[in-house]
């Protein structure tokens, strides 16, 4: 048997960076995620939901959690509509920026969970975070 | 939310607590900077015990804070990163925490008392 949960978070304001890392980190403590995954992936929603607000002024952060016996699993999808990112290669650069930061969010996120997928063109992007870990 | 800043013979202690916006970081900044002035201190400690989340935004404001009291004459110390912050950053892959470090308050009140007698950068 396979427990989901799933939780949207709408991106608004900067508060809400704070409410989508929050649930994450929640989230993955309910089904067993470590300490360490747990501040990874919180880690991560928390540039990308940055950059939403920031960048596009609101977007959708969607926390799926899937539990079985065999494995623990979360998943997060992150969308706006906003502008695009013009250039996926340089913006997974370390040190690029066009916005004033460290240039380390979105390469840094990539670095902190299994698996990353990015996909934007001008008026909508779509960012993909994915954790598993056996379920002991 | 605003962070306290305490006053404790020549030194200045923040303490920055976890969920803070990045509207309350920057005002933290600001704080910080104004207060310094005022005060003559000559050693500032920020304490982040409290933070399970450190990205790179929260780093940058740190690291940006304590150049700045750096620049306004005063030693700087950060202290008490959890072992998941510290981890989550080296991993994050860059160098996003460049300022002198302690375990926990204790000894990074010992380090900065140090810096100060020493007249070390």
């Amino acid at each position: 048997m396979i427990n989901i949960t799933d939780k949207c978070i709408e991106l608004k304001i900067e508060d809400d960076i704070l409410i989508a890392r929050k649930i994450a980190r929640q989230e993955m403590a309910d089904i067993g995620f470590g300490s360490a995954d747990q501040t990874r992936m919180a880690t991560a929603i928390s540039e990308l939901t940055r950059n939403v607000i920031k960048y596009a002024g609101h977007g959708v952060c969607h926390i799926v959690t899937e539990s079985s016996s065999e494995e623990i699993r979360i998943k997060v999808e992150i969308e706006d509509y906003g502008p695009g990112i013009e250039d996926i290669d340089k913006a997974m650069e370390d040190g690029y920026t066009t916005g004033g930061g460290l240039g380390a969010g979105l390469p840094g996120a990539k670095r902190l969970v299994n698996d990353f997928s990015i996909e934007s063109s001008p008026g909508y992007t779509k960012i993909n975070l994915e954790m598993s870990r056996p379920n002991v | 939310m605003q962070i306290p800043i305490l006053k404790l013979k020549n030194i200045l202690l923040t303490s920055i607590q976890s969920d803070m916006t990045d509207d309350d970081a920057l005002r933290y900044q600001a704080d910080v900077v104004s207060f310094l002035e005022k005060s003559d201190a000559k050693g500032f400690i920020i304490d982040i015990t409290a933070m399970d989340i450190v990205d790179s935004f929260m780093a940058r404001v740190i690291n940006e804070t304590a150049r700045m009291a750096r620049l306004m004459g005063a030693k700087v110390v950060l202290c008490g990163m959890q072992p998941m912050v510290a981890l989550t950053l080296v991993e994050m892959g860059r160098e996003l925490i460049g300022v002198d470090t302690a375990l926990n308050l204790d000894k990074g009140f010992d380090k900065l008392l140090e810096m100060i007698s020493e007249g070390v950068d």
